[in-house]
């Protein structure tokens, strides 16, 4: 009997459940995807400093730790995960297998979403446990801001993967994620000092920041953050494309 | 004779090194093909062309009369793979990456009677990066397995085994071929060639030097005696 593929989405959603487990029974990607943003919620909500603006601090914190939820899973963990799967020859191996390349990425998609999904979650819940009230009118476009955001880090964490060596790939996005953090994923842009603002809000985790604060915060859709975060994700995607290397 | 890799006039460079240059052979179904050669003699790169992970620069691969490059999940289904670096998750354990992976097929071969062939059970509780390099060739094995693929390519399967463990393998390997499956390992073991190859091919600075049944490349000699005369200039 000729041996025969499972249907495609059975196959993608078992690579996804796969990287899924994978992510989460790994220690410190769970402190970076969700101790880490749960304890900035709390410590940016008790605390008087820095200023986070004329808002509620609650508010802004969770906003902010949406953003950073974001930005550690679909960027500093895909980064890290996928760097050392292309050193291993992991990238390679399930290439052949019958999920393929497109199966492959496709698999680590649902993975982050499902993860992100989790952290919506917690990160809602204790938000709310500390008071947390969004603009109901701003929770889809809110939701669709994370979504975007997390396609352009993801984009964005593909081409450092497949570009450089794994221990670099860990060293540039843990490093990432500490400078992003600053430029405005936690504190809103306008909070910073103007040159650094400017700087802030022409990249990605500005983008992202400013455009959950802005749904979360007042209900609104805010274009030019979208747009400026779709710029970087078709660039990066654009650059992976052409740039990534599946073996390493 | 159903041919289900062949390889014509390839040729495969990198920079200004020619990896391989204008190697042809074929592999036939329920047979094992032993790939020899010293180290660079386009023995990786020939097989990584059949398996679809490199394109070749000049001349053809077909596996199952299909481009491998251009391939669908339809025939990668009926390929079985085990790299040389393995391509092992290094977090994962091996019950689960093979559950994992058998769950790409349709009609997979069991787990747990694989991991049983292959002593998996003993070690199933460590993570792929804390296995010794036998336990994790062994996974490698079962996961090129799992499918029960019509073709097998096996880059160096017993490399780093145990006799006990390379005893295990072998028996695989050969009924796998008694099964019909076309078999294609490279190897720097005389003895494994000797005892498995139906068909060996010695590649030497990426051309192909001999190419014949077992009896007809050792021609008389030790199949050592031969290889060496053959690869000489090539070390």
């Amino acid at each position: 009997m000729t041996a025969t593929p499972a249907p495609a989405r059975r196959r993608v959603l078992a690579q996804a459940r796969f990287e899924t487990r994978t992510l989460l029974a790994n220690g410190e990607q769970l402190l970076v995807s969700l101790v880490l943003p749960a304890l900035a919620l709390a410590g940016l909500t008790l605390a008087a400093v820095p200023d986070l603006g004329p808002s509620r601090r609650v508010d802004v914190a969770t906003a902010g730790a949406l953003a950073l939820a974001v930005l550690s899973t679909a960027f500093t963990g895909q980064a890290i995960a996928t760097g050392f799967d292309r050193r291993a020859g992991v990238l390679r191996l399930f290439g052949t297998t019958p999920l393929g390349r497109g199966g492959l990425l496709a698999g680590k998609a649902v993975a982050v979403l499902t993860v992100l999904a989790l952290q919506v979650l917690v990160i809602g819940a204790l938000g709310a446990a500390l008071g947390w009230r969004p603009d109901p009118g701003g929770l889809l476009p809110a939701l669709l801001g994370l979504l975007l955001g997390a396609g352009t880090f993801v984009a964005l964490a593909l081409l450092l993967a497949g570009t450089v060596r794994a221990e670099a790939v860990l060293a540039l996005a843990n490093l990432a994620w500490i400078l992003l953090l600053g430029l405005g994923v936690l504190l809103p842009t306008a909070e910073l000092p103007d040159a650094l603002g400017g700087v802030a809000r022409a990249l990605p985790s500005g983008a992202l920041g400013d455009a959950v604060r802005a749904s979360l915060l007042d209900g609104t859709w805010p274009w030019q953050q979208w747009l400026v975060l779709t710029a970087w994700g078709l660039a990066a995607a654009a650059a992976a494309g052409r740039w990534f290397r599946w073996s390493g | 004779m159903t041919v289900v890799a062949a390889v014509r006039e390839l040729r495969r460079v990198f920079g200004g090194t020619v990896a391989v240059d204008g190697a042809g052979w074929s592999a036939a179904a329920g047979s094992v093909t032993a790939v020899l050669g010293p180290n660079g003699a386009g023995k990786t790169t020939t097989i990584e062309c059949l398996e679809g992970l490199q394109r070749p620069d000049a001349g053809s691969v077909r596996v199952l009369g299909a481009d491998p490059w251009r391939a669908p999940a339809e025939h990668r289904a009926r390929v079985g793979v085990m790299l040389q670096e393995g391509g092992l998750p290094t977090t994962a354990r091996p019950l689960p990456l093979l559950v994992h992976l058998a769950a790409l097929h349709n009609t997979p071969r069991s787990v747990d009677d694989l991991a049983a062939r292959l002593g998996i059970h003993e070690f199933a509780r460590t993570a792929v990066r804390r296995m010794s390099g036998g336990q994790r060739q062994r996974v490698a094995l079962a996961a090129a397995l799992v499918g029960t693929p019509d073709v097998l390519f096996l880059d160096e399967p017993t490399a780093g085994l145990d006799p006990h463990a390379r005893l295990d393998v072998w028996d695989l390997v050969r009924e796998e071929s008694r099964r019909g499956a076309g078999v294609v390992l490279t190897t720097h073991s005389f003895e494994e060639a000797e005892r498995l190859a139906d068909r060996v091919v010695v590649m030497a600075r990426g051309r192909v030097v001999a190419d014949g049944t077992l009896d007809e490349v050792r021609s008389g000699s030790r199949l050592e005696d031969v290889y060496f005369a053959l690869t000489r200039d090539a070390r």
